[in-house]
């Protein structure tokens, strides 16, 4: 995946890019039924593609900087949730706390209106193999 | 028959009075619509205190179209409801709920054009904390996709709907 294209999940899900900060990408969904958990907020499953998204992202956008071509595959993910996802566009921004020549461990974090009160935080780690020609 | 002067019954009405919890019937009625109906969630199965939710392969659902390989979003959300039901499943009544942390590993790609079941069940309830795990798989349970452990802490009904 290209840090600027996002797969068929996440376009069915109304997930965009909006824009980059600090080098890493900012993806945006709108709140839609599709997004909706129990009734009037956002399913603890849908923040969680979200998150997983950015951070596919972040770390795309960061092997492309270092101009490395390798396949990327998540490992595990850890989600804290840290309040109810409001009926409201939402965001999530990665970090990459370090890409390794196997491993890369990336920090993630979504918002809505307030971006210092997040709505969870989480952390992702992928692994690193050499593309298949 | 329906008082006039009261608003109408919501879905979620019926599980918030009823003396059980029917996994079956909220997978029906609370997972037709919303996140759960796009992914299209199915009752599979359930005992004492552990459930079964599945959903099946679709093309809007992958994750890499080089491969077909599933999203894992969806996966995610499969093992957040199937865990969140195994709460009411083994307490025997629906009591709303908020997940505090999911953890979930993923043992292996998930199989292109296969069908999604996680298995979860509640280990623990406390007062304000229940504890979870789940497995998702695509056929074989002794070869998960992903391996989930989780903890939802109990709200006050107020908040739960908007």
């Amino acid at each position: 995946m290209k840090s600027t294209e996002l797969p068929p999940y996440a376009r069915a899900m109304g997930m965009e890019l909006a824009g980059t900060d600090d080098g890493s990408p900012v993806i945006a969904i709108d709140f839609s039924p599709r997004a909706m958990g129990r009734p009037g907020f956002f399913h603890g499953g849908a923040i969680g593609g979200v998150l997983e998204m950015a951070a596919f992202a972040a770390l795309s956008a960061e092997l492309e900087r270092q101009g490395v071509a390798v396949r990327i595959k998540p490992i595990n993910i850890s989600t804290e949730y840290l309040r109810a996802g409001l009926p409201e566009r939402l965001y999530a921004r990665g970090e990459v706390v370090r890409a390794g020549r196997r491993v890369a461990n990336v920090r993630i974090e979504a918002w809505q209106s307030d971006r210092t009160r997040p709505v969870a935080s989480c952390w992702m780690n992928f692994l690193l193999s050499p593309k298949k020609p | 028959m329906n008082d006039p002067q009261s608003p109408p019954e919501s879905p979620l009405d019926r599980f918030i009075n009823a003396a059980g919890f029917n996994p079956r019937d909220w997978t029906a009625h609370m997972n037709a619509n919303g996140h759960s109906g796009f992914i299209g969630m199915q009752y599979r199965d359930h005992g004492d205190i552990w459930i079964e939710l599945g959903f099946d392969w679709r093309e809007d659902l992958v994750g890499d179209p080089d491969t077909g390989v599933l999203a894992s979003g969806p996966i995610i959300s499969l093992l957040d409801n199937a865990t969140s039901m195994s709460v009411w499943t083994r307490v025997g009544r629906f009591s709303p709920q908020v997940t505090l942390d999911l953890r979930i590993d993923y043992t292996r790609a998930a199989t292109p054009g296969k069908s999604i079941v996680a298995r979860a069940e509640c280990y623990q309830v406390r007062r304000s904390m229940a504890f979870v795990r789940g497995i998702a798989h695509d056929g074989d349970i002794t070869d998960p996709v992903a391996h989930a452990a989780g903890i939802f802490m109990l709200v006050d009904g107020q908040e739960w709907v908007k």
